[in-house]
C-alpha cells in the first residue's frame, strides 16, 4: 500500500508505507516500551473489565483509577516513584471500599456508590493539591490525567508485566467461581462458593489494573481498556468464553492503533485510545442491532414478557 | 434414572430411617435474636413432594435455608439426607427466592445451567476442552439432557435476560437438577409467573418428583397450582409449624385457624381440591424480603 503522493506533514513524517512506517514506529526504545506496556496493560484490562462489566462495578473501576492520581501525584511530590504512587493509591481506595458493608447478594447498594463518590471526589482534590505543591509543571498533570507514553521506562515495563502476570493468575484461579458469583450470588453462596471473599480479592485486582491502565491512558481516561473492549465484546456473543477472548483482542488492537497513530501525530494518546475504543463499540452495537433485526422473526413476541 | 444411593452410601453416617430426606426435632431457628418459629417437628420421605405454606413473613424461607444449612438452628438437631445440614451440599438442588435476571446480562441460558454443574470448581474452562477431557464432554451432555427435561432447548442459547420470567424458572429448575440431586429445595419457584407458566411449572416439578425419584420441598404461598400432587403440607404460623397429608391439613378449620381469617376449601367437578379466601399471592411481593432480614 504505498502512494508516493502524501508526505506527511506532521513530526514524525508519515509516509503511508507499511515497511517503513512500521519500522519508523519502533526504531526509537521508548517506542518499543510503549508498545510493551501497552500490550500488557490491553491484555490485563481486558480480562478485569470483562468481569468488573458482568458485575457492574464500573463506577468502582473508574473510582480506583482516578484515586491512582493523587497517589502518583503524591509519589512525584514526596520524591518516589510515579509508579508506586499509582498502585498505593489504588490499592488503599479498593481497601476502603472493600470495607463497606454490602448487602447479602453482592450487588452494589445505595450506600456503597455514596462512599465511593466521596472517596473519588476527595482523591482529586488531593491530587490537585498535590501537584500544586510539588510546583505544578502542567505537563505532568496532563499527563497523570490523560496519559503519556512518552516516559515508559525498562523498569516500568518489567514491573507492569510482573503485577500483569500476577493478576492473571490470579484471576485463572478464581475465574469460574467469580463468574458463577456474579451471575447468580445465592445458588454460588449454597454451593459454598466463597461470594464475600472474592468480592474482595477482585476488587484489589482491580484496584491493581486499574493503576496499571491510569499509566498508559491517565487516570480519568481508564475506561478506554477498563469498560470499552468488555462492553464491545459482550454485544458481540453472549458466549462467556468468547466474549472474554473478544475484549482481550479488541483491547490490543485498540491500544496497538492508538500508539501508533499518536506517534505520528501531536495529540495525547489517551484521546486514540479512546475514540479507537468508542469506535469499536459503536461497529459492535451495530453489529448486534444488525444481528438482532435478521433475527427479530424469534425474538418480537418474547420482548414483552421478558420485561415483567 | 434414579440411582441407588441409599444401598451403598459408603460413609455410613445415618442418623434417622433410610428413607428419610429431611428431618426436624424441635427446631427453632433465630434471626437478629427474634425466634422466627420454635418447635418445630417434621419428618420428610425420599421421593415425597412437600409443600411449605403459610403467610408472608412467617419463615418459609428461613426453614429451606435451615435445610440448606445457611442458617443454623439455635434450638433442636436437623438432619438433611441423613446428615447433618450444610454437609449434604452436593446432593441438594437449590432454588432461591427470584429476582428476574437484568434484562442486559449477555450470559446464555446454558451457561447459568452449567454453573450449577461446575460453577464451584476453581480455574476457568479452558475453551474446546471437550475434545480431550472426559469430564468436560459428560458435563456438556449432562447440561443438554436437563435442558431436555424441562423443555428449555428452544431458548437455552438466547441470553438469559432476554427469556420470559416462566422459561427463565425453568432454566433455573435445570440448573438446579443438573448434579442429579436426591433432594430440591425450591423458595417460591412460581412467584412472580402468569398463571399458564404457574401450572406448567408447577406440572414439571410434579414430573420431575416422580420420574426421577426426587424429594421436593417446595416453598409457596399459593398452594393451588400445585395441590394436586402434594404428598405432605407444612403450614407455618404463628411461630410454629403443622404439618400432615394435604387432606389433614388443607381443610376449612385447620386453614381457618391457622390464619386467624375464615377460610374455605372446595372441591372442583373433577375432586381437585381448590382454597379459597386464602391471601392470594400479590403479583409483587415488596414485604418479601422482610424474613431474610439483611
Amino acid at each position: 500500500m504505498g502512494t508516493d503522493g502524501m508526505t506527511g506533514h506532521l513530526t514524525g513524517g508519515l509516509q503511508w508505507n507499511l515497511g517503513n512506517d512500521t519500522r519508523q514506529l519502533f526504531a526509537y526504545h521508548f517506542m518499543v516500551n510503549a508498545f510493551r506496556a501497552g500490550t500488557v496493560v490491553a491484555v490485563v484490562a481486558g480480562a478485569v473489565g470483562w468481569f468488573m462489566v458482568l458485575r457492574r462495578q464500573s463506577f468502582v473501576g473508574h473510582t480506583l483509577a482516578v484515586v491512582s492520581f493523587p497517589g502518583a501525584a503524591g509519589a512525584i511530590w514526596l520524591g518516589l516513584s510515579a509508579t508506586l504512587g499509582f498502585f498505593v493509591g489504588s490499592l488503599a481506595a479498593a481497601v476502603v471500599i472493600a470495607l463497606v458493608p454490602r448487602s447479602g447478594s453482592g450487588s452494589p447498594s445505595s450506600e456503597e456508590s455514596a462512599v465511593i463518590g466521596t472517596v473519588q471526589a476527595f482523591a482529586l482534590a488531593c491530587g490537585v493539591l498535590f501537584v500544586s505543591l510539588y510546583g505544578g509543571f502542567l505537563d505532568s498533570l496532563t499527563g497523570l490525567l490523560f496519559g503519556t507514553f512518552l516516559g515508559v521506562s525498562d523498569r516500568q515495563v518489567v514491573t507492569l508485566a510482573l503485577v500483569g502476570v500476577a493478576m492473571l493468575v490470579v484471576l485463572g484461579c478464581i475465574g469460574r467461581p467469580l463468574f458463577f458469583a456474579t451471575v447468580d450470588a445465592d445458588v454460588a453462596a449454597a454451593r459454598r462458593v466463597p461470594v464475600r471473599v472474592l468480592s474482595v480479592v477482585f476488587l484489589l485486582v482491580l484496584g491493581c489494573t486499574a493503576a496499571e491502565v491510569s499509566q498508559i491512558t491517565g487516570a480519568l481516561l481508564v475506561f478506554a481498556l477498563l469498560v470499552m473492549p468488555a462492553a464491545a465484546a459482550q454485544q458481540l456473543t453472549a458466549r462467556p468464553i468468547w466474549s472474554l477472548a473478544a475484549t482481550m483482542v479488541i483491547g490490543l488492537v485498540v491500544t496497538w492503533l492508538a500508539l501508533a497513530v499518536a506517534y505520528f501525530s501531536i495529540y495525547p494518546v489517551g484521546f486514540y485510545v479512546t475514540t479507537f475504543g468508542f469506535a469499536a463499540y459503536l461497529l459492535a452495537a451495530g453489529f448486534r442491532w444488525v444481528a438482532n433485526r435478521s433475527g427479530s422473526r424469534r425474538r418480537l413476541p418474547v420482548m414483552g414478557v421478558a420485561a415483567a | 434414572m434414579t440411582e441407588p444411593d441409599d444401598t451403598q452410601r459408603p460413609d455410613g453416617v445415618v442418623t434417622g430411617p433410610q428413607d428419610v430426606a429431611v428431618a426436624f426435632r424441635d427446631a427453632a431457628v433465630q434471626l437478629g435474636g427474634r425466634t422466627i418459629w420454635s418447635g418445630v417437628d417434621l419428618e420428610v420421605r425420599q421421593g415425597e413432594f412437600v409443600a411449605v405454606l403459610g403467610p408472608n413473613g412467617v419463615g418459609k424461607s428461613t426453614m429451606v435455608k435451615a435445610a440448606l444449612g445457611v442458617l443454623p438452628l439455635s434450638e433442636g438437631t436437623a438432619s438433611v439426607l441423613g446428615k447433618p445440614p450444610g454437609v449434604a451440599g452436593r446432593e441438594i438442588g437449590y432454588l432461591p427466592q427470584r429476582r428476574n435476571f437484568d434484562a442486559g446480562m449477555r450470559v446464555r441460558g446454558v451457561d447459568v445451567v452449567r454453573l450449577g454443574s461446575d460453577g464451584d470448581r476453581w480455574g476457568v474452562p479452558i475453551p474446546g476442552g471437550e475434545r480431550f477431557l472426559r469430564w468436560r464432554r459428560q458435563q456438556r451432555q449432562r447440561v443438554e439432557e436437563v435442558i431436555e427435561l424441562v423443555g428449555a432447548t428452544a431458548y437455552a442459547d438466547r441470553p438469559i435476560g432476554q427469556v420470559s420470567g416462566g422459561e427463565q424458572q425453568r432454566l433455573l429448575i435445570a440448573q438446579a437438577l443438573v448434579r442429579r440431586p436426591r433432594l430440591l429445595l425450591l423458595d417460591e419457584p412460581l412467584d412472580s409467573l402468569d398463571l399458564p407458566n404457574q401450572a406448567a411449572v408447577a406440572a414439571l416439578i410434579a414430573r420431575i418428583c416422580a420420574d426421577q425419584g426426587v424429594t421436593v420441598m417446595i416453598v409457596a404461598h399459593d398452594v393451588n397450582p400445585i395441590l394436586s400432587s402434594l404428598d405432605q403440607v407444612v403450614y407455618l404460623a404463628n411461630g410454629g409449624a403443622v404439618s400432615g397429608t394435604p387432606d389433614e391439613v388443607i381443610n376449612s378449620e385447620t386453614l381457618s385457624a391457622l390464619y386467624a381469617t375464615p377460610i374455605e376449601v372446595l372441591h372442583t367437578s373433577d375432586g381437585r381440591p381448590v382454597v379459597v379466601g386464602q391471601p392470594e399471592a400479590p403479583a409483587h411481593h415488596a414485604d418479601r424480603h422482610a424474613e431474610h432480614g439483611h
